[in-house]
């Protein structure tokens, strides 16, 4: 085989793209559709609840349109990371999508499903037998944390993904993968460079991001031949420049030259940028093989929020605004003393400090109107609308050096003020872990639709 | 003659993000080879800037790597509270760039 064409729909499934230019792309004779259905970036919440991060109605149009396609080409459909998190639940959910559009439209294939999650005990036996590796959350995992972790998680490299391309299935819904395994992984099972096959994933995992005009919402086609890959955006009036190109090698990433894989170290230093047309072509990527680790990502429970949203405009309000908040935390936490170490109070001030908080470089600037945000996390939802309703009449009563406006201090947002968030969760696992086999912990099933 | 530059008036693209959830990326993109080799020649983007910025327990918390392929300079910190986590006030790191503003480049 001479090359192979690899056409990515969008960054996820379920933000949409345009049927159209899916249409161009499946002109083009792809080898394989390949598209990523997932992400950490909304936060631990959906981690931890096992939760899909995209709605319904949006992920059941771009699968059943992506189904067809494959469908009427006959080629195979890749998805990992279904549907969020890539959770059993969350995989599970994707399949049952996948199940409703085939009834409804009549559609015969044969589906690979691989499960990312990863047993405690398993996890618990690598931190025993020190294989576990600590990097970005600086703190070393402990058999405690991973009992904490309502969900875990690992990203599956290729080699998964190859295994059951072995069986020859039509669709293979995946739970949590590294992106662009999902793409690399038909390129390397042809034999084709693993450096530039997993480059090229890279690019494509995001849709037409690099771009120019970047977007993540339109359809993109990578063909990787012996030596170099080519990448062509399919909105006729988009283009990949080299400049497009290199700039999305940055693009949440933590070093622009060096990104971490399952399996070693991709390195861009040497890699160069080509225009070729309205395409651009990759070559130079290398790729330093290492100890196989896998990225488990789990998140645990920490407590249940109630916020309030409220605006503050008196002057005189502003001004006091620290003393304000001093004071109705230290009373809020006196009251409440018998639950002393049981929640925690936050109130975030937008028009002074809200987003940058201890960072904001622009001390002391007020704007003439704050958005006021207080905030209550405690072990149960109760416990946090209990305290937060107290906390929201405290603050709207409490009186401040100056204060005229004795008959309330915000202008609240919502009736009721008190708003009960939910659970809140936190990424408590983010760690590489040694392991003999790039498959064994994704177990592969097939069935028949 | 030297003449100072605020960095937005060579630089296309200003933008933070998250580097998966425990980090914060930021990358400036320079409207063209001369200029990301002068910001990087200049040494104004350093370590000991980010961190008094952001506020870093040390220096070495600041990863500072130089992309000429894209004339892009990219600055990696670690989150003080990962994404989502309580305290945490921006969970896809979209906003953090913004002090970056204040930096001025010494153009030739």
């Amino acid at each position: 085989m001479d090359e192979i064409r690899v056409l990515t729909p969008n960054g996820s499934i379920g933000s949409g793209f345009p049927e159209e230019l899916l249409e161009e792309g499946m002109r083009r004779n792809p080898h394989a559709i390949a598209v990523d259905a997932g992400s950490t970036d909304p936060g631990p919440y959906f981690l931890g609840k096992g939760l899909p991060i995209s709605n319904k109605m949006m992920i059941k149009r771009d699968l059943e349109i992506l189904l067809l396609a494959r469908d009427k080409n006959n080629i195979p459909l890749l998805v990992g990371s279904a549907c969020g998190p890539g959770t059993k639940s969350t995989l599970e959910w994707t399949i049952n999508i996948v199940k409703e559009i085939a009834k409804e439209k009549n559609l015969h294939f044969k589906l690979a499903t691989i499960t990312g999650d990863i047993g405690k005990e398993f996890l618990k036996n690598a931190v025993k037998q020190g294989k576990v590796r600590t990097f970005e959350s600086a703190k070393a995992l402990t058999v405690e944390e991973v009992d904490r972790a309502t969900n875990i998680v690992a990203q599956m490299g290729v080699e998964p993904f190859i295994e059951a391309l072995k069986s020859k299935p039509d669709v293979i819904i995946a739970g949590r993968a590294y992106d662009p395994a999902i793409m690399a992984a038909i390129p390397i099972m042809n034999g084709f460079d693993e450096a530039l096959a997993e480059h090229m994933g890279k690019i494509l995992e995001c849709g037409s991001m690099a771009a120019e005009p970047s977007c993540g919402f339109e359809p993109i086609l990578g063909t990787i031949r012996k030596g170099y890959f080519l990448v062509e955006p399919m909105n006729p009036k988009s283009k990949c420049t080299p400049k497009s190109v290199a700039d999305h090698s940055l693009y949440e990433e933590r070093n622009p030259v060096k990104a971490g894989l399952p399996a070693g170290t991709l390195d861009l230093s040497q890699t160069v940028f080509e225009q070729t047309g309205r395409m651009t072509k990759v070559s130079g990527t290398k790729f330093v093989k290492d100890v196989y680790t896998i990225k488990v990502e789990g998140a645990a429970k920490v407590g249940y929020r109630t916020v309030f949203i409220s605006g503050v405009r008196d002057p005189v309000m502003i001004s006091q605004i620290d003393y304000l908040i001093d004071g109705v935390t230290k009373n809020t936490k006196a009251f409440f003393h018998d639950l002393d170490e049981d929640f925690q109070i936050l109130f975030h001030v937008y028009g002074k400090n809200g987003v940058l908080g201890k960072a904001e470089c622009i001390k002391n600037a007020l704007s003439f109107e704050l958005g006021l945000i207080g905030e209550v996390v405690a072990k149960t939802q109760e416990l946090a609308s209990t305290i937060c309703g107290y906390l929201s009449h405290l603050s709207m009563h409490f009186d401040y050096p100056g204060c005229k406006a004795t008959a309330g201090n915000l202008a609240m947002l919502y009736s009721p003020e008190n708003i009960d968030v939910g659970e809140v969760f936190e990424f408590n696992i983010y760690h590489l872990v040694e392991v003999d086999s790039p498959v064994a912990l994704f177990p592969i099933s097939f069935e028949e639709i | 003659m030297v003449k100072l530059v605020n960095i937005a008036d060579i630089a296309t693209i200003i933008r933070s993000k998250n580097a998966k959830p425990f980090l914060f990326t930021m990358d400036i993109f320079f409207d063209n080879l001369e200029h990301y080799e002068e910001a990087v020649k200049s040494g104004v983007i350093n370590k000991k800037l980010i961190a008094q910025m952001y506020q870093l327990e040390n220096e070495d918390k600041a990863e500072i790597y130089n992309f000429a392929q894209a004339w892009a300079i990219k600055i990696t910190i670690p989150r003080t509270v990962a994404s989502g986590g309580i305290g945490d006030t921006d969970i896809y790191g979209a906003q953090q760039h913004a002090p970056l503003y204040s930096i001025k480049i010494p153009i030739c």
